[in-house]
């Protein structure tokens, strides 16, 4: 019968699955035992440098070992709350409700910085910039058309075609449809309103592509289309970024730098526990769609060896750690939120005693 | 006519295998109830896995049941920031886009399969076979990208707006070409379930004696007629199983589709449209959904769509049987 091949085929797949899983396994629990494992679940959008620092910390420390699961920001803060990872991570700041339901205070802890750009196709490579109202009108469905007077207004000398515009944002739940999503909230009411924040919402127009690489492949086949995707993304893929006009009125390109003098800009008024949205920023340079993203930590450790080895880390983190970001596209913080984390993490304590001597 | 009763006299052959072994398991041999047991068992097993499944999916969909109930089902908006669920588009979506999948999937499958099976010269028939088999080990985000990257540029820029300017008098015609969209996602599932259909296909009609095959040539039909009555009649509930294999295919298919439909929680009658389909929406919106409300509606969605494919499945069946059965009672 037909079935016996693929039968017999899967069979021996199965086996040969399993056998390489129980030798594996042997290998890898074998040597390592000895070592500390700290755990963590979370956004997937920081898991290349968060990668990078596992990495280079056990150099540093080779008593400790990281095991990060990029599971997405909802995963991290849901294990977070449950208490089954030793730290979360998150792109979007847990909401009140959230952290209400967690069995102890949780701390925010801002570890680098990423920025979303707008990206788009057009025939004959012009470079339009665009104004916070325009964006937030396009992604509404108001403005249907490139060469509408609103955005030539914006673009003197830009020559942009007469071709329907056609948005295409993130199918995918995304911390990075969060930053975009936020940064409209901010600058049009009716986007507020009608849409409001979140890291899927209710689009009012346009097609959904999966993660960036669907945004981008959608955007690059569909001539007149507009997306959004993460700056390291866009620089990578040497996508159009487009500038986009500030809080003080200047048209910024986004870059690491730009996207840093916005955490600079918001760093006078920084809430005490980071949960600050970082999108429409004070600040001359400040590039305006940019976030912070978060490593989520209970500020009362269960574990005394565990919680002084993740402050230490962290400590590296937000010091040593940051000169790997620029390499990876992500933002280093800037020093005045490095000093205001450095307070922050002095009150991590083991049953009321702080964790991290204090010098 | 006669082969009609040959056919009938086949299956009834396969049928008498189980009361052989009942009758020897009846002296008594213990590695017979050890068989017995075991394959008892595994059955059972699946069973329950299957119902506990449903449990499982029902409880945690609990919430979002009790929150919205019917409205569930026949309301289009779904807003996670306003926590308003309603999944009618998704089942549209998913239906949609498997029917438009085995439509084209189905002649083109069975067609091959007979070739193969039936027609085609014997040296040509195992790299073809190979070839299929390869096909249908594909993984399923390589048929997405293709179709993200050659497909859907492809439909945009002359499929569509061929077809808009001929046929565009049809509501199913009409409307801007994106490229992605309805369209796009049933040719992609198409081509996906099309291997698993030639496949089972070809193996169902090898599996017909050769008798058939000789006794309808002996009464002087021609090699179509041959195939018709005597082979494909006979191979028909075989061939069920494999448009049903695809089919099942279709409606869970996550990857390919997502990269295609364009993600859009909308119905509308034109082809050309975005759409949305229950598994892509599942795969899209879980790693993020931080409330209760949002997650457990996300599960009644995989709820639903169990419930959808059962229907289905159980509707195709359905109408295959009263087909056949309203051939054969003209026949005689």
């Amino acid at each position: 019968m037909w079935t016996n091949v693929p039968v017999r085929r899967v069979l021996h797949l199965a086996l040969l699955g399993l056998a390489s899983l129980v030798l594996t396994a042997g290998f890898a629990v074998g040597p390592v035992s000895a070592q500390m494992l700290i755990n963590g679940a979370g956004a997937t959008f920081p898991y290349p440098i968060y990668s990078k620092w596992f990495d280079e910390y056990s150099k540093v420390d080779p008593s400790v070992r990281f095991n990060y699961q990029s599971i997405g920001s909802g995963g991290g803060i849901r294990q977070i709350r449950e208490r089954t990872v030793d730290f979360g991570a998150s792109d979007g700041p847990m909401t009140d409700e959230q952290l209400r339901q967690a069995p102890g205070r949780i701390f925010h802890i801002p570890t680098v910085l990423g920025a979303v750009v707008a990206t788009y196709n057009l025939p004959g490579d012009p470079k339009p910039r665009f104004t916070p109202d325009l964006l937030a009108d396009i992604f509404l469905g108001k403005i249907v058309k490139w060469n509408d007077p609103r955005i030539a207004a914006v673009n003197p000398g830009v020559a942009l075609p007469n071709q329907p515009i056609i948005v295409v944002h993130r199918s995918d739940g995304s911390g990075t449809t969060y930053i975009w999503v936020d940064y409209l909230s901010k600058v049009s009411k009716e986007w507020e309103q009608k849409v409001g924040r979140g890291t899927s919402v209710n689009w009012p127009v346009g097609l959904g592509g999966k993660g960036n690489e669907g945004v981008s492949g959608q955007v690059k086949s569909t001539p007149g289309a507009i997306g959004y995707v993460e700056l390291a993304y866009a620089i990578k893929n040497n996508l159009p970024a487009p500038a986009v006009r500030n809080r003080a009125g200047k048209f910024v390109q986004p870059s690491i730098q730009s996207t840093t003098a916005a955490a600079a800009g918001a760093a006078r008024n920084m809430p005490p526990d980071f949960r600050v949205s970082l999108t429409d920023p004070p600040g001359e340079d400040a590039y305006p769609i940019a976030s912070f993203t978060w490593l989520l930590v209970y500020g009362d450790q269960s574990d005394e060896a565990k919680g002084k080895a993740l402050v230490k880390f962290l400590r590296w983190a937000i010091h040593d750690g940051q000169k790997y970001a620029s390499d990876l596209l992500y933002a280093p913080l800037p020093p005045q939120v490095v000093s205001q984390i450095e307070a922050k993490l002095k009150q991590i304590t083991y049953q009321g005693k702080p964790l991290q001597a204090t010098r | 006519m006669s082969s009609i009763m040959v056919q009938e006299g086949g299956t009834a052959e396969g049928l008498s295998l189980p009361r052989l072994t009942r009758s020897t398991s009846a002296t008594g041999r213990w590695d017979d109830h050890l068989f017995r047991l075991l394959i008892r068992a595994s059955a059972l097993s699946l069973l329950l896995i299957v119902l506990g499944m449903v449990a499982v999916l029902t409880m945690e969909a609990l919430p979002s049941i009790r929150a919205f109930g019917w409205r569930f089902l026949v309301t289009s908006t779904w807003d996670p920031v306003a926590q308003r669920f309603g999944a009618l588009p998704l089942v549209y979506g998913t239906v949609v886009s498997s029917l438009l999948a085995l439509l084209i999937a189905v002649p083109l499958g069975i067609g091959t399969a007979v070739y193969l099976a039936e027609v085609a010269p014997l040296w040509i028939r195992p790299p073809i076979s190979f070839l299929i088999e390869l096909l249908a080990a594909v993984p399923s985000v390589v048929y997405g990208l293709w179709g993200l990257f050659v497909l859907v540029p492809w439909l945009r820029a002359y499929v569509q707006p061929a077809l808009g300017a001929t046929l565009g008098f049809l509501p199913l015609f009409q409307g801007p070409p994106y490229g992605v969209g309805m369209l796009a996602a049933g040719l992609i599932l198409a081509l996906m379930i099309v291997p698993f259909i030639i496949a089972v296909g070809r193996e169902v009609l090898l599996a017909v004696p050769n008798t058939q095959r000789e006794a309808a040539l002996a009464l002087g039909a021609t090699r179509w007629e041959t195939t018709r009555l005597a082979v494909l009649r006979y191979a028909r509930s075989g061939l069920v199983g494999a448009i049903l294999l695809g089919l099942g295919r279709a409606l869970g298919e996550t990857m390919a589709v997502t990269m295609v439909i364009g993600n859009r929680p909308e119905i509308s009658a034109s082809l050309f449209a975005p759409g949305y389909t229950m598994a892509s929406l599942i795969a899209n919106e879980f790693t993020e959904a931080t409330s209760d409300l949002y997650l457990s509606a996300l599960v009644e969605v995989g709820l639903l769509l169990f419930l959808v494919t059962v229907i289905v499945n159980a509707l195709a069946r359905l109408l295959i049987w009263s087909v056949g059965g309203a051939v054969k009672e003209v026949r005689e």
